[in-house]
Order: C-alpha cells, then structure tokens, then sequence
C-alpha cells in the first residue's frame, strides 16, 4: 500500500523538512519512459509523484509542458496508460488532470480505475471548488484526496473555502501564471502561504516556476512542499534519448531533495 | 393534448426567460458554469459584478446606446429579399443587416460593450481571440477608439486564411500574436488568450468574442447581442404585422445567434434554427457541428457541447469558415437545444458556398461564408414552410474577407 499524503507530510515534518513533489505526464516520451523517470524520480529522493493527464488544451501550461502533453499525445496516449504509469510508480502518487478527462470517464469510473493503480490523490486545477459537489462526495467516499490550486489573487474569504474543499495538502501557485520555469522566484509565495497557513492546518506545497535547487531552498523555509515539473520535463526534451534523459532528471531531483533537507533555521 | 403540452411548455419558457435573466451563477440548466484555474475566479466575479452593476445602470446603457446610434451605425435595417427568396421556397426572407455595422459584422455590439466596461473596471489593456479575424478587427477598433491597448490571439492557420483581416487589426494599433498550438486556429487561440489572462489579470480585460466561456461571459455578451433579436422583433412587427415563424443564424460559438434568437424565446410559435458547420459533412468527422456531431463535456470554462473522443480530447474542428472552425458552442444554445426549445443542424462547407453565391447573385450582398451556413439554413427551412412562411435571418457579417477564399472555392483567378 502506497503512503497516504498526510503520512508523507507527516514524516517531512518529523525530519524538520519539507517534502519533494515531482511532475511527469504520463506517456512522455513514452509510456516506458514515463515509468523510468517517474521511479528515477522516487529513487532520488522525491517524496510524491505527480503524474500528468496529458489534455488537448491545457490551458494552465506554459511551452514546456504543452509540448510534453502534445509528445504523449501523438504517441496515441490513453487513460490506461496513466493508470498503468501510476501502478508501477513507487512513490506515493497523485495525478494532475484537467477536468474534461475525468468528466468523459466518468467520476465513479475514473476514482475506481485511479483507487487500483494505487493513486492517493488528484489535482484539479480547473475545477472550482463551485462545481464540485458530486467530486467531493464521491472522492470522500472512495479516500482519494483532492488537491486544489490556490493564486495570488485569491481572496482571503476565498482561501477558506477552497481550504475547506481540499484534502492532503493545498497547492499554492507561487506566481500568476502559467507552468514553467522561472529564473527568479516570485515574492508573493511567501505571502501567499502565510495567508494561506491562517486559514487551514492543511500542509500547503508551493508550485509554479520552481526549476533549481536555490529556490527550492527557500520555499523549503516556509512551505511544506516543494513542487516541480517543468524543469524536471526540460531535461527531458533536451536530452537525445531516454537514457541520458532519466540520468539527468536523477541528478537534478537528488540536488532538489537535499536542497529541500537543508536544516531550516 | 398537443394544446395543453404547448401552454405546458408556455409557462415552462416563461419560466426559462425569468430564470435565465436571474441566474447570477451562469449556469443554464446542467450546462454553463465556470471550470477555471483558481486565479481567475477573482476577475470572473469583478467582470459579473461589473456586468450586473452596467446591466441596470443608465447611465452606461445611454453612453452604450449611444455609441451605437453615432458610431456602430444602429439600428440595422431589415431587407426583404425576394430573388433569393425563389431559392427558399418562395417564402418572405427578410435579413437583418449586421453586416452593415461598422467593422462589417455583429461582433461591434459585444465589442463595444466590454470595452466600455473594461474602462469602468480601470483596466487599460484588453486581449482577444479571433478565428476569422472580425472580431479581432472589432477589438482593434473599439481599442483605437477608447484608448486601449488590444493584443489579439489568432491561429496560424486562420492568419493565412484571413490575412487581409490580419492588416487590418494592425493598421489599427494592435498587437497580432499567431498562435503555432495544436490546430493553430480559433481554440488554440482561445487557449492562448486565456495563458495571457492568467498571467496578466490585474491589469487586462479578456474580451472574448462569443457566448462561450466561464461565467459571466456567455451572460454578458448575449446582452450585450440582444439589441439585434430586440430591434429585429419590432422590425419584423412594424413590416409584416405579425411574428416570424423561424429565426435562422449560423453558429460557431453562438453570439450572433443567442442575440437574434433571445428575445424570441417566449414566443412559442417561432421556431428558432441555428446553423453550424458541417464541412465536409458530419459523417465524415470533418465538421464543426458540436451540437449535432458532440457530446457533453468541458471546454474553455464551460460545461456544453464539444467535439471529443473517448478520452475527452479535443477533436479538431473542421470548417470551410474561420469564424465557425470550433469545437465548442456556448453553454446557453447547449440548453436550449436540451429543452428542446431551438433546434440546430448542419450545413456542409458545399451548400453554404452555393447559398453565398446565390445570395451574392440575386440580392446584391456578399455575406461573410459564416452568414451563407444561416442561408443554407433558410433555404432548406423555406422549402420545408413554404411561401406563406416568413423567415429572419441574421445576415451576420460581410464577406469581403472572404473574397479570396470565395475565389478559391470557385477557382477565380485571382
Ligand atoms: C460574420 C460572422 N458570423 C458568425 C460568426 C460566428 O460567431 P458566433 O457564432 O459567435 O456568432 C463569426 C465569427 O467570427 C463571424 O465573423
């Protein structure tokens, strides 16, 4: 049985740490290669693995991600095929989708395929905590988390209840904007995830732009989790083949995973 | 038993117009509502605030008004046709002209609107979408005339298709940025648009061309449309002494179409027919038709109909027109189509080309090949109701952009 969140939380918080998240779409750049570097990632140190939906229009992707989804896409990705990348991850897992997926499949039919592979949670960042009810009721009943995605621009009365809605840890988006690596780190994480900490005990991890081992050092000082995917998928477009593409993403996630262990003061 | 059904139904529409004018949440019976990063929800509530508060505010429905008498060129006229008429059925065609705004389309009266309330929310930059490029056009415009700045998302694709609409955004003072995603065209651009909103929301108004979208946009800009279903009502009153019995216009994501067909809904006896596109016919998989060839799904914001696979990918749409070339439809025609209250059905790329043609021939109007899929439409309709039958149809745009495509079609040289 794969860790549940809060235990993964729980045991960042006993070594004094915050915990690693790592995102890989599914089927890029193949399925195969989408289990290797998902396990390249849980075998560096990575606490969490976020495997990626990879959707037609995602419209809360920057460049590099958009183009991973699209590899994946033409390669003929299915569901199954996220499904069978979640079974043989070896981290604790949650999926990143948007809702449209989730939607064709059916919730029931989705959270039951998910529930077997061994998922523990999903991300959803374009569904409102609005048009959630039946995804709230019927992921309660089958114990898979919800993970919503909060913005800068979210209200304080706003924080609430999306805090309310979610479960296993809260997704802060560091900036406003789309996926993708950033050289310089927003000042309004900081902000946001105090604001954030006043309305829910819920551990919140912090995401968007995270692309090195400095930055992830600092959110580490004042999130409970440090979340990264695009840097990770870059190696990966600029790597020749799949190889050399899961020894870069090794090195890179070991560099983040100590950086994420620095003592915080 | 059909009488009582219909007074049933009656009430039921009666109902339906109440409701929908209320219905702050955006949502059109299951269809509608708003799936959008968490970033957005602050904006999209500004923007329904805003749109409420100018709804019942007279001041900004005197200055919109009046921008529309001096500027946009309203009211538009209806125009008998009867030589195109013979093609229909020998019913009475009467066109309500918006291709004869400024700009050369309906997409002015919700342009104009939005740009008025981006100046009240203080915002200077406005970005949009354009598929055939009208209203990116109408965008451009409204920017030059209020003093924005206006950035315009357009498909690779459709730059090439409506190059002549691209020259034209830019001798007005706009930004054209082509878009190289997925399909490149009028989704992609939306996509596109919607990556800058995230990232630029404190500062940008996203005006979006269609009733499409998260809420409040399909709300606000079928309001911001209605004057020509208004206008055209009491148009069609004052000619024939009586109601239309069917209300035709082509849809792509529908805002010219809920514009003429709203404020019908509650006249039970006139049929309301929306066209889409069926390219190269909807058995082939090449069309736009999402009502008739989708199923329900997420896209763009809002629950409705989408052209998917198993798996809820995006299909790629298919249309001898930009304007019309999307995998989606606004959530407000999904319900209506569900209730049963309009109907909707394709037109292949082949019969809105021969309606183009015909109208261009008999009548003196080249329309935009978006408008000839609402004039297939009327020929179809007018043979079927025969010539006591008077037909309105929203005569939508223009087609001088059209022109080299049209050549094309026809092998013109050019
Ligand atoms: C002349 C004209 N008619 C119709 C449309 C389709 O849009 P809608 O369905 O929103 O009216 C367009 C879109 O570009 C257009 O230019």
């Amino acid at each position: 049985m794969p860790r549940t969140l809060t235990e993964v939380f729980a045991q960042a918080r006993q070594e004094n740490r915050s915990a690693l998240i790592g995102y890989m779409p599914a089927g890029f750049p193949s399925v195969k290669g989408s289990i290797e570097l998902v396990n390249a990632l849980a075998d560096a140190g990575v606490d969490i693995v976020e495997v990626g939906f990879p959707y037609s229009d995602p419209v809360m992707d920057g460049p590099v991600i958009q183009q991973a989804s699209q590899r994946a896409l033409d390669n003929g990705f299915t569901a199954s095929q996220l499904f069978d990348v979640i079974e043989k991850s070896k981290a604790s897992t949650v999926t990143m989708t948007y809702w449209n997926p989730i939607e064709r499949m059916g919730i029931e039919n989705f959270l039951t395929q998910l529930r077997a592979a061994g998922g523990v949670g999903v991300i959803t960042p374009d569904l409102t905590i609005d048009e959630s009810d039946e995804w709230i009721s019927q992921t309660s009943e089958m114990a898979i988390d919800r993970i919503y995605v909060v913005a800068p621009s979210t209200s304080d009365e706003r924080l609430k209840k999306v805090a309310n809605a979610t479960s296993g840890f809260i997704y802060a988006a560091s900036l406003m904007g789309v996926t993708g690596t950033r050289s310089a780190l927003s000042g309004s994480a900081r902000e946001l995830v105090s604001r954030v900490r006043k309305v829910t005990s819920l551990p919140i991890a912090v995401g968007l732009g995270v692309s090195n081992a400095e930055q992830a050092r600092e959110i580490a000082s004042f999130a409970d989790g440090v979340i990264v995917g695009s840097a990770f998928i870059k190696l990966v477009l600029e790597s020749p083949n799949e190889k050399e593409a899961v020894e870069k993403v090794r090195v890179l996630a070991a560099e983040l995973a100590q950086a994420v262990r620095q003592p915080r003061s | 038993m059909r009488s009582v059904n219909l007074r049933n139904s009656r009430i039921e529409n009666r109902k339906y117009a109440m409701k929908m004018s209320e219905s702050i949440d955006g949502h059109f019976g299951r269809f509608g509502g708003r799936f959008v990063p968490e970033a957005l929800v602050g904006a999209l509530d500004e923007l329904a605030a805003a749109h409420q508060a100018a709804m019942h505010d007279p001041n900004f429905q005197m200055e919109l008004a009046e921008l529309h008498r001096t500027y946009t060129g309203r009211p538009s006229i209806i125009t008998d046709a009867p030589r195109f008429a013979a093609y229909a059925g020998n019913a009475r065609i009467l066109l309500k002209r918006e291709d004869l705004n400024h700009t050369g389309s309906h997409k002015i009266n919700n342009v104009l609107g939005q740009a008025l309330l981006t100046k009240k929310m203080g915002k200077k930059r406005i970005i949009a979408e354009t598929g055939a490029g009208q209203h990116g056009v109408a965008s451009a415009t409204a920017a030059a005339l209020l003093g924005l700045e206006c950035v315009v998302y357009m498909g690779e694709e459709d730059t090439k298709r409506q190059s002549l609409n691209v020259a034209r955004m830019k001798i007005l003072g706009a930004e054209v940025i082509p878009v190289t995603t997925g399909s490149k065209t009028l989704k992609d651009a939306i996509n596109e648009a919607m990556r800058d909103w995230v990232t630029n929301v404190a500062t940008t108004h996203y005006l979006l061309g269609t009733v499409a979208g998260p809420h409040p946009f399909p709300t606000m800009v079928r309001d911001f449309h209605r004057i020509i279903g208004v206008e055209a009502r009491a148009q069609v009153l004052e000619l024939t002494g009586r109601l239309p019995d069917a209300v035709l216009a082509c849809v792509g994501g529908g805002s010219n179409a809920i514009g003429i067909f709203h404020p019908f809904i509650d006249d039970l006896s006139v049929r309301l027919i929306g066209l889409e596109a069926g390219g190269r016919g909807v058995s082939t998989g090449e069309h736009a038709a999402t009502i008739v060839g989708g199923t329900p799904g997420v896209l763009h914001g809002a629950r409705t109909f989408v052209l998917q696979d198993e798996s809820g990918q995006t299909v790629e749409s298919h249309s001898i027109s930009a304007g019309l070339d999307y995998p989606g439809v606004g959530p407000e025609h999904a319900y209506l189509h569900e209730i049963g209250r309009a109907e909707y059905r394709a037109i292949t790329d082949d019969e809105a080309m021969e309606a183009f043609s015909l109208l261009s021939r008999t009548e003196g109007i080249i329309p935009a090949i978006e408008t000839a899929h609402a004039l297939a439409g009327a020929m179809q309709v007018g043979k079927e109701l025969g010539e006591k039958a008077i037909l309105l149809i929203n005569l939508s745009g223009r087609g001088d952009k059209d022109v080299q495509t049209a050549a094309q079609y026809f092998g013109i040289p050019l």
